[in-house]
C-alpha cells in the first residue's frame, strides 16, 4: 500500500549527486571559486579606491587621499558614461554616484559592482555563444529553450543553496546563482537576433563566397547587435536585481546591507542601500544602452534618419 | 561556349529526394507526390552562352527561383549536374564552391540585400573583400564601377540613404565589380516602381552593349522577359516548357500554357521596326530625272518618292506636286528639289510602340535606316495598324470587309482579299490595292499601300 503515502526521495538524491559532485569535479569548483573570487578582488580594488595609483600603502578611513581617491573614481565614471552615452548621463553619473558616497555606501556599492561585472562577463561569455549555436542548430534551439524555460522560472533562492553547498558561503556562490539567473535573455535574444537577419542578405554572402565564419562576424552579428545589446542590457538588469538574495549568500554589499536590514528590521539602512541599488541600475542601464546606440548598423540609421 | 550548361538537373525539397527524383523519372506528375517532397525543378536543362542574357520565367511557384540558386549551389542539384566554365559544381566541396562563387558567379538580389552597416562604397566592394583584393585598391575599384552604374559620388551614403533603384544599382556594381564569369539576377527589378524598373531595364541593357556579360536574369514579368531576353526559358509547374527567342515564344509557342501567357505579352514592345517593315519601290536616285519619278508614282502609286544616292544612303522625299512642277520647268536631277527637312527616319530595332507617334504626324511612311542611314525598308501607317490587328485574328478581318462600299460586288473583292492572305501576304489592304492595279506584281503591293486614302479612293473607282 505504498502509493498511499508516497514519498519521493529526491532531496537525499540530490544531496547525494551534491556529494558526488563534490567529489568528482572538487578541481573544478576549486578552479571556479579561484578565478570568480580573484576577478571580483581586483575589480573590487579597482573600484573602490585604486590603491594601485598609490604605491601600496594602506589607506587609513577618512583620510582625504581616501576621499580625493573616490571623487576621482566617480568622476571616471562619469567619463566612461559620457563616452558611452551622452553628457547628461555623465552628469547624472557624477550626482548619483556622489550620492551613494555621501550614504555611506561607497564601498558596499563598489562590491556590488564588482560581483555584477563578474557575474555578467561570466553569464555572456555562456549566453552568446550558446545563442549563436542555438540560431543555427534547431536541435540546440528545441533543447535549450526548456533548460532556459526552467532557469527562469525556477524561484532563485532555490539554486542558492546548492551553490553554498558547493562553493561554500561568500562573493562566489552569489555569483554563481546570479549567472545562472541572468543567463536566458542572453541565450535568447542573441538566438533571436541572428535568426531575425534578412535571409536574402545572408544569402548575399553566400552568393559571393563568404565562408559561415565571415558571414557571422561580418554580416549577422552586426545586423543582429540591436537585439544582442538588448539582451545583454537584460543580463545586466537581472544580475542586478539577484544582489540581494547573493547577500544572504554572504557576499556583502549593498545586498548584504539590505538583508541585514531585513533581519534587524533597520528602515533606515534598508533605504539608503536600497536607493544605492536603484541608482547603480539606471547608471548600467544607460550606460549599456548608449552603447547599443554606438554599433555600426545604429549609426547608419542615423545618418539616413 | 556555354558558360552555364545544366543536363537534367532536378531539386525536390523533402526527406524523401531520391525516391521523389526516382518517380518523377518514371513519369509520375508532381501532384501525386506532394506527399513525400515539393518537386521544384523537374528535368531542367539549359546552356547559357557567353555574352547573352538568358531569362528564365514563370509565375511564383513555377521553380525560376530555386533553379537560379542551383546554378551558384545555393541549393544543391537532387539530380543531375550542373557546370559552371566547365566545373561541374553537384561535385565539388564547401571550399571549391566557394571559390567558384568567388571568382566565377555573382548575384543580384530581389530586395537588394546590402548590409545597411556599411557604406554605398563598402558594399560595392565587399565581392573583391572576399577575394582578398587589399582595401585600397577594392575601394577604388569599387568607385569606378559606381561610376558605372550611375552612383558616382554617392560612396560615402549608406544603403538606407538611398532609393530603391539606387539601392539596387548598388547591387548590381557590387555584382559587376566581383568581374565574374556569370551574373545572376534573381527578379533583379521586380521590387522596384514600374517606372524605375523601366529605367533600370534600359540601363542595364546599355550596359550589356558595352560589358558584355554572360547574365541569366529571372523574372515574372513577360514584358521585362521580353524586352531583356536574348533566349527566355518559360517555366511551368518545375518544368522548362519552352526555351527560344522572343519572336519563337511570340509567334510559335510551344504548348498552350505559353501561348496564354504571351496572350497578354504588349506585341509593340517586342516586335522591332524590321519585324514589320516592307520593301519598297518607291524609291528613286538622286541622279535620275523628273520623268522617271513621274513614272515611278504611276506605278507605285503614292504620292512621295525616297531619294536615295548610289549606295542606297537616304537623301530625302520627293512630293509628287514638286515632281510634276520640275518636270514642266524642265529640270534635269531630283537634286534640287530634294526635300531634306521633316523626313522620319526609325532603327530596325526600334520597338513598334515608338513608331506610333511619328508614323502619325508622318507624310511619307517611316524610313528604316540603318546606322549608315542606308534605307532598309518602310514602315507605313497601315504596316503598324496591321502588326497591331495580328492580336485578335477574329476582328482582324472586319475593317476590310467593312470598308467596301455597297456598290461594289462584295464577293469578288472578298475572294481577292482571301487569295491574297492565302498567298502569304498578312495585311488584306496591299490585296486589295494590288487587285484594283490589275497588275501582276502582287508582292511590290504592300508599299503601295502606304497612302490609304488614295487606295480607298481607288477602289471606289473601280
Amino acid at each position: 500500500m505504498w502509493f498511499l503515502f508516497p514519498r519521493i526521495p529526491l532531496g537525499s538524491w540530490a544531496d547525494s549527486l551534491i556529494t558526488w559532485i563534490e567529489n568528482v569535479f572538487g578541481w573544478l569548483l576549486g578552479l571556479i571559486t579561484t578565478v570568480l573570487q580573484g576577478l571580483y578582488n581586483f575589480l573590487f580594488q579597482v573600484f573602490a579606491f585604486p590603491k594601485i595609483l598609490v604605491d601600496n600603502g594602506t589607506i587609513a578611513d577618512s583620510s582625504i587621499m581616501k576621499a580625493v581617491l573616490i571623487l576621482v573614481m566617480i568622476l571616471l565614471f562619469a567619463g566612461i558614461a559620457w563616452a558611452a552615452a551622452n553628457w547628461k548621463v555623465a552628469v547624472f553619473t557624477v550626482i548619483g554616484f556622489y550620492v551613494i558616497y555621501a550614504l555611506g555606501q561607497w564601498e558596499n556599492a563598489m562590491s556590488t559592482l564588482a560581483m555584477v561585472v563578474v557575474a555578467v562577463v561570466f553569464a555572456l561569455l555562456i549566453a552568446i555563444p550558446l545563442g549563436i549555436w542555438a540560431s543555427r542548430s534547431t536541435v540546440v534551439s528545441t533543447v535549450v529553450k526548456p533548460v532556459l524555460d526552467l532557469m527562469q522560472a525556477m524561484p532563485a533562492l532555490a539554486y542558492l543553496v546548492p551553490a553554498i553547498v558547493m562553493f561554500s558561503v561568500g562573493i562566489v556562490p552569489g555569483a554563481i546563482a546570479t549567472i545562472i539567473f541572468a543567463l536566458p535573455p542572453g541565450v535568447r535574444l542573441t538566438e533571436l537576433g541572428i535568426r531575425g537577419v534578412d535571409k536574402e542578405t545572408v544569402e548575399a554572402g553566400q552568393a559571393f563566397g563568404a565562408t559561415s565564419g565571415h558571414i557571422l562576424r561580418k554580416i549577422q552579428l552586426p545586423l543582429a547587435m540591436p537585439t544582442i545589446m538588448a539582451g545583454i542590457n537584460q543580463v545586466i538588469m537581472l544580475a542586478l536585481s539577484m544582489v540581494v538574495l547573493a547577500g544572504m549568500a554572504g557576499s556583502g554589499g549593498l545586498g548584504g546591507e539590505v538583508v541585514g536590514a531585513i533581519s534587524r528590521l533597520n528602515v533606515g539602512v534598508g533605504i539608503e542601500s536600497g536607493l544605492a541599488v536603484v541608482l547603480l541600475a539606471v547608471y548600467l542601464d544607460r550606460v549599456t544602452g548608449g552603447l547599443g546606440n554606438k554599433t555600426p548598423l545604429e549609426r547608419a540609421k542615423r545618418a539616413s534618419r | 561556349m556555354a558558360v552555364v550548361r545544366a543536363s537534367h538537373v532536378y531539386k525536390v525539397f523533402g526527406r524523401h529526394e531520391k525516391e521523389v527524383v526516382r518517380r518523377l523519372k518514371a513519369g509520375e506528375d508532381r501532384k501525386d507526390l506532394a506527399e513525400l517532397g515539393t518537386a521544384a525543378v523537374i528535368d531542367a536543362s539549359f546552356e547559357v552562352d557567353e555574352g547573352e542574357i538568358f531569362v528564365v520565367m514563370g509565375l511564383s511557384g513555377s521553380g525560376k527561383s530555386t533553379l537560379i540558386r542551383m546554378i551558384n549551389g545555393l541549393w544543391d542539384a537532387s539530380d543531375g549536374s550542373m557546370e559552371i566554365v566547365g566545373n561541374d559544381i553537384s561535385k565539388m566541396s564547401g571550399s571549391q564552391l566557394r571559390q567558384v562563387r568567388r571568382d566565377h558567379i555573382s548575384m543580384v538580389f530581389q530586395h537588394f540585400a546590402l548590409l545597411p552597416h556599411r557604406t554605398v562604397r563598402e558594399n560595392a566592394a565587399y565581392g573583391l573583400e572576399l577575394q582578398d583584393v587589399a582595401t585600397k585598391e577594392r575601394l577604388e575599384r569599387a568607385d569606378s564601377w559606381l561610376d558605372t552604374v550611375g552612383l558616382g559620388g554617392w560612396g560615402d551614403k549608406y544603403p538606407g540613404q538611398l532609393s530603391g533603384g539606387m539601392q539596387q544599382r548598388v547591387g548590381l556594381a557590387r555584382a559587376l565589380a566581383a568581374e565574374t564569369d556569370v551574373l545572376l539576377m534573381d527578379e533583379a527589378f521586380s521590387a522596384l516602381d514600374p517606372l524605375i524598373r523601366r529605367e533600370m531595364q534600359v540601363q542595364l541593357v546599355e550596359l550589356q552593349s558595352k560589358l558584355n556579360k554572360t547574365i541569366v536574369f529571372i523574372t515574372h514579368d513577360l514584358n521585362e522577359a521580353m524586352y531583356l531576353g536574348d533566349r527566355i526559358a518559360v517555366m511551368r509547374d518545375g518544368r522548362i516548357a519552352q526555351i527560344g527567342d522572343s519572336e519563337d515564344i511570340l509567334t510559335r509557342p510551344a504548348d498552350e500554357y505559353v501561348a496564354n501567357f504571351v496572350q497578354d505579352v504588349d506585341r509593340t514592345r517586342v516586335l522591332t521596326a524590321s519585324s514589320i517593315m516592307r520593301d519598297t519601290q518607291a524609291v528613286v536616285a538622286h541622279t535620275a530625272g523628273p520623268r522617271y519619278a513621274m513614272r515611278l508614282f504611276e506605278r507605285e502609286r503614292v504620292t512621295g518618292l525616297f531619294v536615295v544616292d548610289r549606295t542606297r544612303h537616304l537623301m530625302g522625299t520627293v512630293s509628287d506636286r514638286a515632281v510634276v512642277r520640275a518636270a514642266r520647268e524642265g529640270v534635269d536631277t531630283l537634286t534640287d528639289i530634294t526635300e531634306t527637312e521633316g523626313i522620319l527616319t526609325v532603327k530596325p530595332d526600334t520597338p513598334i510602340s515608338e513608331l506610333f507617334a511619328p508614323s502619325s504626324t508622318a507624310r511619307v511612311p517611316l524610313a528604316v535606316v540603318d546606322d549608315d542611314n542606308r534605307l532598309l525598308g518602310i514602315v507605313p501607317r497601315v504596316a503598324l495598324l496591321d502588326s497591331m490587328g495580328q492580336l485578335s485574328p477574329e476582328t482582324g478581318e472586319m475593317p476590310a470587309v467593312s470598308l467596301l462600299p455597297s456598290t461594289v460586288e462584295p464577293q469578288d473583292e472578298v475572294t481577292d482579299e482571301s487569295r491574297a492572305s492565302e498567298a502569304g501576304a498578312p495585311d488584306a489592304k496591299p490585296g486589295i490595292a494590288a487587285s484594283v492595279n490589275g497588275e501582276e506584281d502582287a508582292p511590290e503591293g504592300p508599299p503601295a499601300g502606304e497612302a490609304g486614302a488614295p487606295t480607298s479612293d481607288d477602289q471606289k473607282g473601280a
